[in-house]
Order: C-alpha cells, then structure tokens, then sequence
C-alpha cells in the first residue's frame, strides 16, 4: 500500500481527444480541435480544450478585457507611460473611485468616472459570465449548483462595489482597483468600524474559509486514499456503493464516530464554500449602515470586554 | 452499538501500530487503539484544566473565557500555575492529543487498507499549531508570544499581532496563504456543484455521468481537471493555505520585525530601476 498513494499519475494514456457530450449543446459553437498536456496529465487530465463559444462567453470576456485594460490603461498613465517605471510601481497603482464629495453622482473621467466605467464592465462581465454558468449546465441537462454557488460570491461582489455604496450614499466606499490599495481599503474598513473580528458574519465568514480548507483538506485526502479501489469514480459510487465509499465512511465513522455519504460530503462542500460569500456580504453590508463600531455593539451584546 | 449494514465485515483485528491487540476494539462508533487512549487521556486532561483555568477566572461568559501564556518576562520557563502554567500544560496536552489523533487515523488507514493521505494532511495542521504555539515561541525566546486560549481573546491576539507589522496584508507570506483559502473555496464550491448538478439533474431527468462533468467544464473554461485531479488539486490548495499561514506568522518577529510594507522597499530598490523618477515610488 506504501507505494499506492496515488499523488501524480504515473503512466499517461494518449487517445482521440474526448470532444464531449452532445445533448441539448449546439456543437457550431464549440471549437473542433484539442490538445494534450503532459505537465496537465501528471496531476489531472491531460486534454486541453476544446471549449465553447457562445453569446455571453463571448460578452463576458471582451467586457472583462475592457475592465482590465482600463485599468491597466490608468496604471500606464499614472506611470508616466515608461514600461520600468510600470513594473516597479504594478502593485502600489490604483484605480480608485470617486472622492466622497461626489456622492452617487458621475464625477469627470479623471477624477472617478474612470473607476465607474471599468465597474460598469466588470459588471457586465460577472453577470454575463454567470448566464453562461447557468446555460451550459442546461445544454447538458445538469443541475443549476454551479451557478447558485457563484451567485453567493456574486452577492459578496455586488455588496462591496454596488449595494452598499448606494446605501452608504456614495461611491467612494467602494474598493478601488489595485493590489496594494485593496489591502489597504480592507485595513482602513476594519480601522473605521471597530475591528471587524467582532463582526458576528466576519467571524462567521471566516469560520467558513477556514472550514472549506479543513474539509478540502479531508475530503480530497479520503478520495485519494480510496483511488486504489476506485473512488474517485464519486457519482458512480453514489448510486453504486462500492468498497471505495465503504471504506472511506468507515475511515471518519470511526476517527470521530460520524460520516457523510458519498453524495451528502458534496452538499456539505457546497454549503461551506458558498456561505463563505453569503455571510461575509451579510458582514460588509452591515458595517457602517446599521452598525458603526462592531467593537461597541459586542459590548452592547455581551461578547466584548467592558473595560 | 450502532453498525452500519456493510461495517461488521471490516471490523477486524490487526493493523496496529503499538500495543498489539491489547486496545484493538471499538466503543460504539469509536475505533479505540493505543493512541485512542492517549487521545482521551490528553484530550480530558486539557479539557478539564481549561476549565479549572476558567473557574479561577473573571468570568464565565464563553466568549470571553481566556486562557492565557506566562508573560514574555518568564521567557522560555515554567511559569506558575496560575501565571501561565495552565497555559503550558494544556498545550502540552493539545499536541499530545493531536498527534494521538493523528496516529490513531493511521491505525485505522491500516487496518482498512486504504492510503494515509488523511493523517498525513492533518499533520500540516499540527505543524501550523505547532509552529504558532511552539516553534515562533522558541524562536523569539517567550513563551508570552503565543495565543491566548480563547474565543474572542486569540482574536484580539491576531489583531494585536498583525498590527505590530503594520498592516499585515502586505506579508507576501500571508498573501500567498489567502490566495490559497479562497482558491480553495472555489475550488470546493465547483466540485461539490458539479458533483451535485450531475447527480441531481431536476424532476424526471436521468442522472449524468464524470463525461457530463467534463463536458461542462471544457465547454465552461476549456480544462477539466478530472474526477482524480480535482481532490489533488483540493488537498493541495487546503494543505498549502495552511502551510504559508504558518510561514507567514513564523517570518513575523523572527526574521523580520519592521512594518511588512517596509519588505517591499527591495523590489523598488532593485538597481536597474531605482533612480527613475515618476510613477508612485519615483
């Protein structure tokens, strides 16, 4: 068993490249051709493409292109448009949004209707992006799960650059466009309003990521102590219980006297990875529209020192 | 005794690392073993200090029950009970239980005959307490630079200790480690969705099949990392946020004690660009 502990694939079978199932997809909008990669096929799947076109694919990634080369376009003039000067300062540039003053109107190109633009875009990208989630899943007749779970991290997304500038009344509460600046817009939100780590859907969010990570970390290393007996082959073994799933129920039934099933371990993946979204928008929503110090509201509910 | 209908044919004996067949039996749904007794000897023994520690305490509000490290004056010595000592032995206790629970899950790896990749990624775990509790300790010689066990207390201690390098977020460490977390939950958050939506397809459809699923990818992004790839990608990303958490807080007042947006000055400082004027850092 010491030399079956499945962590790259050893021998790489090279066949006609899958081109994938038909059903309900219309195959003008799929590209004919595929390639393989032997770096891919150590870890997974060796095959590269092909990949399918289509109305909102294509929307979402010319308009994301557009967000992105506005900005890049904003950091090539805050560069002085000298290339060294670009890539010392790439991570201290920013796109940032308009200044408080300016509230929900649109200020001059120059002054945050640059950052409004890019956010228009970006917008288009996400929403579109999330049509195709939903309309690729129905060509093949699956389940919508892909595209409701991105909705949770589209609701984190609309609450830190839409829903709660408007509520806030201006747009400058939204996080401007830069490596550094971002992470200085999240230090500056947790200054402003009292240490969010005393926000109950903070805490909750973060119990959550850490939580995917825990359960990542046990449901990918069950898997792969299983792959010998064939249980990576998960929907066959929801419907057709083998030894694999046996096995791997048994292994956590008895570490901690519990297990999931085959399927139920998914729903808990779901669950976990999208309420890291769900409950961290719920946290940022709240935070400086209903409460603003979540330091003083912990002390109003029992759960901050006093002193 | 609450058997499931397949489990009584891999109840059996063998595969024990210590102590032969002495504790090889099960306590309900429990598999038992050396490091089972081990495992609750340390787990009962810190759990009951914990709360001896939260009976001598201020308060008994669970939030804000603390048990807290010697101050940094004891340095790297035994500290009274009261004083820290606590504190020390239920550490003590943490790792012993953890380890414990760590053996444990390899007994039972091998008395299924299954891999040991679950102990094996709980011991990256272990090393991140370790290295919070233990290692960073030692390193800057007190144990009064470890978390206080608490609820709101440990992050009072995160803020505090994030602070004292300025705004955190730019340890290129700590970067990596969050980029890990939320890869990850995507990550997770598209593989149990494609599991589901290919095994709960809607009312009076047929269930679809791993091909769907990389259809659905390779139509969605052009990849499909595949049925065994997605859980090496997943262990990869879980274990490594983990690991470059611990990485990033271990750099922190060991190898570097200034403000981490201080850290960055090399790349500005690189000679064939520092002296250009314009820009930010111009």
């Amino acid at each position: 068993m010491a030399e079956y502990q499945n962590i790259f694939t050893q021998v790489q079978v090279r066949a006609m490249p899958e081109m994938g199932m038909v059903e309900e997809v219309d195959l003008g909008n799929r590209t004919k051709g595929a390639s393989f990669s032997t770096l891919a096929g150590w870890f997974g799947n060796a095959q590269l493409g092909p990949i399918y076109l289509g109305t909102f694919g294509v929307i979402s990634v010319a308009t994301g292109l557009i967000w992105f080369f506005i900005v890049g376009a904003h950091y090539w003039g805050q560069a002085g448009y000298n290339p060294a000067v670009f890539l010392r300062d790439l991570f201290w540039f920013s796109l940032e949004p308009p200044a408080p003053e300016w509230g929900l109107r649109i200020p001059p190109m120059n002054e945050g209707g640059m950052f409004l633009l890019a956010g228009f875009f970006l917008l288009i990208s996400v929403i579109t992006w999330w049509i195709r989630t939903y309309l690729r899943a129905e060509a093949l007749g699956m389940g919508k799960h892909v595209a409701y779970a991105f909705g949770g991290a589209i609701w984190l997304f609309l609450v830190l650059g839409l829903i709660r500038p408007v509520l806030m009344g201006s747009w400058s509460e939204a996080v401007p466009y830069g490596i550094f600046s971002h992470l200085d817009w999240t230090n500056l939100f947790s200054l402003t309003y009292g240490n969010l780590f005393y926000n109950p859907f903070h805490a909750l969010s973060i119990v959550f990521l850490y939580g995917s990570a825990l359960l990542f970390a046990m449901h990918g290393a069950t898997i792969l102590s299983v792959t010998r007996l064939g249980g990576d082959r998960e929907l066959e073994q929801i419907v057709d219980r083998g030894t694999a799933s046996e096995r791997a129920a048994l292994f956590w039934r008895w570490t901690m006297g519990f297990n999931a099933t085959m399927e139920g371990i998914h729903r808990w993946a779901w669950w976990f990875a999208v309420l890291v979204g769900v409950t961290g928008g719920i946290g940022i929503l709240l935070t400086g529209t209903v409460v603003d110090n979540w330091f003083v509201w912990a002390q109003d509910h029992g759960y901050a020192p006093l002193d | 005794m609450a058997l499931l209908s397949f489990e009584r044919k891999y109840r059996v004996p063998g595969g024990t690392l210590v102590g032969g067949n002495l504790f090889d039996f099960w306590v309900g749904p429990f598999y038992v073993g050396f490091f089972g007794v081990t495992t609750f000897f340390f787990a009962a023994l810190g759990t009951i200090l914990i709360f001896y520690g939260a009976s001598q305490g201020p308060t008994w509000n669970p939030w804000l029950i603390s048990i807290d490290p010697p101050s940094i004056e004891v340095g790297l010595g035994a500290a009274p009970l009261m004083e820290g000592g606590l504190w020390q032995i239920i550490t003590f206790c943490a790792i012993g239980a953890f380890v414990s629970w760590a053996l444990r899950e390899v007994e039972i790896c091998r008395k299924l005959g299954i891999g040991y990749h679950v102990p094996a990624a709980f011991g990256v775990a272990i090393f991140a307490y370790v290295t919070l509790v233990v290692f960073r300790p030692i390193l800057m010689g007190a144990w009064g630079y470890a978390f206080p066990y608490g609820i709101f207390s440990h992050l009072d201690w995160v803020s505090n200790t994030g602070y004292q390098y300025g705004n955190f977020h730019y340890n290129p460490a700590h970067m990596i480690a969050v980029t890990f977390f939320f890869t990850n939950a995507l990550a997770l958050a598209l593989h149990g969705s494609l599991i589901l939506s290919a095994a709960n397809p809607g009312k009076g459809k047929v269930m679809k099949t791993p091909d769907h699923e990389d259809t659905f990818f390779r139509d969605l992004i052009g990849y499909s990392v595949g049925t065994l790839g997605i859980h090496r990608l997943g262990l990869l990303l879980a274990l490594n946020a983990g690991f470059w958490s611990a990485v990033c807080i271990v750099i922190s007042g060991t190898i570097w004690f200034d403000q981490w947006s201080e850290w960055w000055n090399w790349w500005l400082e690189l000679p064939w660009w520092v002296n250009i004027p314009g820009g930010v850092n111009g």
